[in-house]
């Protein structure tokens, strides 16, 4: 299986009573709380965290795109990749990703991928989210009406743009271009895979399917929660006749290991509970936007209740950290705990693509590190060959070959 | 409630070769009628109102319950020519025009896009204007629970009006709830600014500007923007006690104000010189005159081809 190390990149001195005090960590979080010098650390370390996660071996290192949030600060990923694209050597740089919907024209996305796929020697993997409500909808003022048109529009340019030999003209309702013309062209070809992270949709997994794409369900919940949604999707692709290929799926989870169970509990305590209490502050007024939602997951939802424990209000109180731990929102352990656990969420959920949160809330360079570390060493090797001599991953970049790539970057003359 | 809950009578009209319900009720000159948000469920007291004297259609915009098609509507000049359409289609050419919300601002564009096929207009807590100071309630952002209270000073008004017509808890009735609003989006979103400021001037029918006093969604403030930004004759009147969709808060007073305004009955057929019964009119330098005023024309325009000729001399100049 693969391994991604995932980084939400999280504001990590939210004042203690934030959730008290303030409607939303989302859409209207006062911009006075955001100390630029603080953030400049952040940043510095949370790049660290993702060099470091791709030097001790994690297959893949993950970044994404989130506005006006105080638990995610990439607006743009893209920049962050690049400093991977040069400080990493064989971790798939994962982007996921960028929601095409927002970018004019979206060929944008197509450039810069590229760009980043260039960049790395093909290690890119593209990931195309819709967006949240929250993002996309509230923060850029897209229209909840159209945007699922809106992107899967830009989807077929940016794919027609990286897999056109000549130069074309694209007349679509959003977007009109004469001259659609990409420099540079990405190194993997047709392109680069394409992930999608999404919600518990149905059309989202029929697409998934057709395009044969890979589906990644990125819930804060964990694999409990998940599992509903999880075990949706594999039925829908039994009823495509698709291959049940556990690659076809990726999952986020939050993890922590530490040398015993007790020391983990102690360590990952008030990292998380700052991450569920403040990072997940979000005023549910902004999650349902009318037309957000298509009529045909309206109806699945009334009828399957599918998915609603991914729509769990903030506004609720947060929970504490044995709530966390019991509902499986975040795994701890030893090593060989961590390991056992990981193979039981792969198996069960039949997904290879796993994708890890083990820098989460407050937690500091050296806690993620110690996470990091513990990991790559002791679990890793546990659990890397799960799905090994089963199946294949046909998602996965398939990068230059090391000779022919350019010399590690050094600083050093 | 001054009327009891009425059937009225059901046809359909196709829009973008997609069905538009259309409910009509009364007899004599016809009065449209272009809902708030969530359209109309039943057929409110206000309505009933007017019918007793006028010939009242309300056709459903698209997205709106009963009808379809609000997703092929892309940009605002789709929207425009699909509510032409529909009222044509209607039999709401040339005829009084009440709009309620967004349904007043889109009535407020088609008076300026299409000069004369509105005969006399009447905006009712009217959406499509933006300022920046004091931009529209974010009313997308409301759940169940708060949304009739922010549409109407007395939410049961409104929960009223958006019962559904058949039983509870029926999840086609939700989904067309959930359509109407996303109909709503689709035009206003995200500032309820659909660039109606651009042509305002251009209306040229006489105007009703009403206003329910406790507004949340646009404050009373634009009333007078509308007043101010109509090229034709305007008159503001607050009503007293009431919210954003102020005829399901106060059905009496507001069908009142209209039929005062529109003419009731044969009354109708021929506007009056003064409208009788509303507040003064509004106090305002008046732009320049433009061309397009129907005073300053030395031959009015005809843009109702269809209509009887009785309804040429309809307009006031």
């Amino acid at each position: 299986m693969k391994l991604l190390w995932f980084h939400l990149m999280p504001y990590t001195e939210l004042p203690d009573d934030f959730r008290e005090k303030n409607n939303s960590v989302w859409v209207d979080i006062p911009s006075r709380l955001f100390d630029p010098r603080r953030a400049h650390r952040m940043y510095n370390d949370f790049m660290d965290e993702l060099e470091y996660a791709a030097e001790t071996g994690f297959d893949g290192v993950c970044v994404n795109e989130h506005h006006s949030n105080g638990y995610g600060l990439m607006p743009s990923p893209n920049l962050v990749a690049a400093t991977l694209a040069r400080r990493t050597r064989h971790a798939a740089i994962c982007v996921m990703g960028n929601s095409l919907a927002l970018y004019n024209p979206p060929t944008r996305v197509a450039e810069e991928f590229a760009m980043l796929d260039c960049i790395s020697g093909g290690r890119l993997i593209a990931g195309f989210p819709v967006g949240t409500p929250m993002d996309t909808c509230f923060a850029y003022g897209t229209n909840p009406s159209s945007l699922r048109d809106r992107y899967h529009e830009a989807h077929d340019l940016v794919i027609k743009a990286w897999t056109s030999p000549d130069p074309f003209a694209f007349n679509g309702r959003f977007n009109q271009q004469r001259y659609v013309n990409i420099w540079p062209r990405p190194v993997q070809q047709p392109h680069p895979p394409v992930w999608i992270p999404g919600g518990g949709s149905v059309e989202t997994w029929r697409w998934c399917a057709d395009m044969n794409y890979v589906y990644s369900y990125l819930s804060y919940y964990g694999y409990k929660a998940g599992a509903a949604t999880m075990r949706g999707f594999w039925e829908e692709i039994k009823r495509l006749g698709k291959e049940p290929n556990p690659y076809r799926a990726g999952f986020l989870q939050f993890v922590g290991v530490a040398e015993t169970r007790e020391e983990a509990y102690r360590l990952y305590k008030e990292p998380a509970e700052y991450f569920y209490a403040r990072c997940l502050h979000v005023d549910p007024r902004y999650a349902t936007p009318p037309g957000y939602t298509s009529e045909a997951t309206q109806r699945a939802r009334v009828q399957s209740q599918v998915s609603l424990v991914a729509e769990r209000s903030a506004a609720s109180a947060a929970p504490t950290w044995d709530d966390i731990l019991e509902r499986g929102y975040v795994i701890i352990g030893s090593p060989d705990e961590v390991a056992e656990k990981i193979k039981e969420v792969a198996t069960g959920l039949h997904v290879a693509h796993l994708m890890l949160l083990m820098q989460f809330g407050s937690m500091g360079k050296d806690l993620a590190q110690h996470n990091t570390r513990l990991f790559a060493e002791r679990v890793l090797p546990q659990v890397t060959g799960l799905f090994d001599g089963e199946w294949e991953d046909q998602w996965w970049p398939k990068p230059m070959p090391e000779a022919a790539r350019a010399p590690q970057p050094g600083l050093t003359p | 409630m001054t009327a009891p809950a009425s059937t009225p009578r059901e046809r359909t009209v196709e829009v973008n070769g997609l069905p538009c319900r259309v409910w009509e009720q009364g007899q004599g000159e016809p009065l449209g009628y272009l809902a708030g948000f969530g359209g109309l469920a039943q057929w409110p007291p206000f309505l009933a109102k007017l019918a007793e004297t006028r010939r009242v259609i309300a056709p459903s915009v698209p997205g709106f319950p009963g009808a379809l098609g609000h997703n092929l509507l892309d940009s605002h000049l789709d929207w425009l020519l699909a509510v032409h359409e529909l009222l044509r289609q209607a039999g709401l050419e040339g005829a009084d025009l009440i709009g309620v919300s967004v349904g007043g601002a889109l009535a407020a564009d088609v008076a300026a896009c299409w000069p004369g096929f509105v005969r006399r207009l009447v905006l009712i807590g009217a959406l499509g204007l933006s300022d920046p100071e004091r931009p529209m309630f974010d009313v997308f952002t409301c759940n169940a629970k708060t949304l009739p209270g922010v549409l109407c000073a007395n939410p049961a008004a409104y929960l009223a009006q958006v019962k559904p017509a058949r039983g509870s808890a029926d999840i086609e009735w939700q989904i067309e709830q959930a359509r109407a609003f996303e109909a709503a989006a689709r035009i206003l979103w995200p500032l309820g600014d659909t660039r109606l400021s651009k042509r305002l001037s251009r209306i040229s029918a006489p105007a009703l500007i009403l206003w329910g006093e406790a507004d949340r969604v646009v404050a009373p403030f634009y009333a007078q923007r509308f007043a101010s930004g109509i090229g034709g004759k305007t008159q503001v009147k607050i009503v007293a006690g009431a919210g954003h969709q102020a005829d399901l808060d106060a059905p009496d007073a507001v069908a009142e104000s209209v039929l005062g305004f529109v003419g009731s009955g044969a009354a109708a057929a021929k506007p009056r010189a003064r409208i009788a019964g509303t507040a003064a009119a509004k106090g305002r330098a008046k732009r320049p005159a433009r061309a397009e005023k129907p005073g300053r024309r030395a031959k009015p325009r005809r843009p109702m081809p269809r209509r009887p000729a009785k309804r040429k001399g309809g307009r006031r100049s």
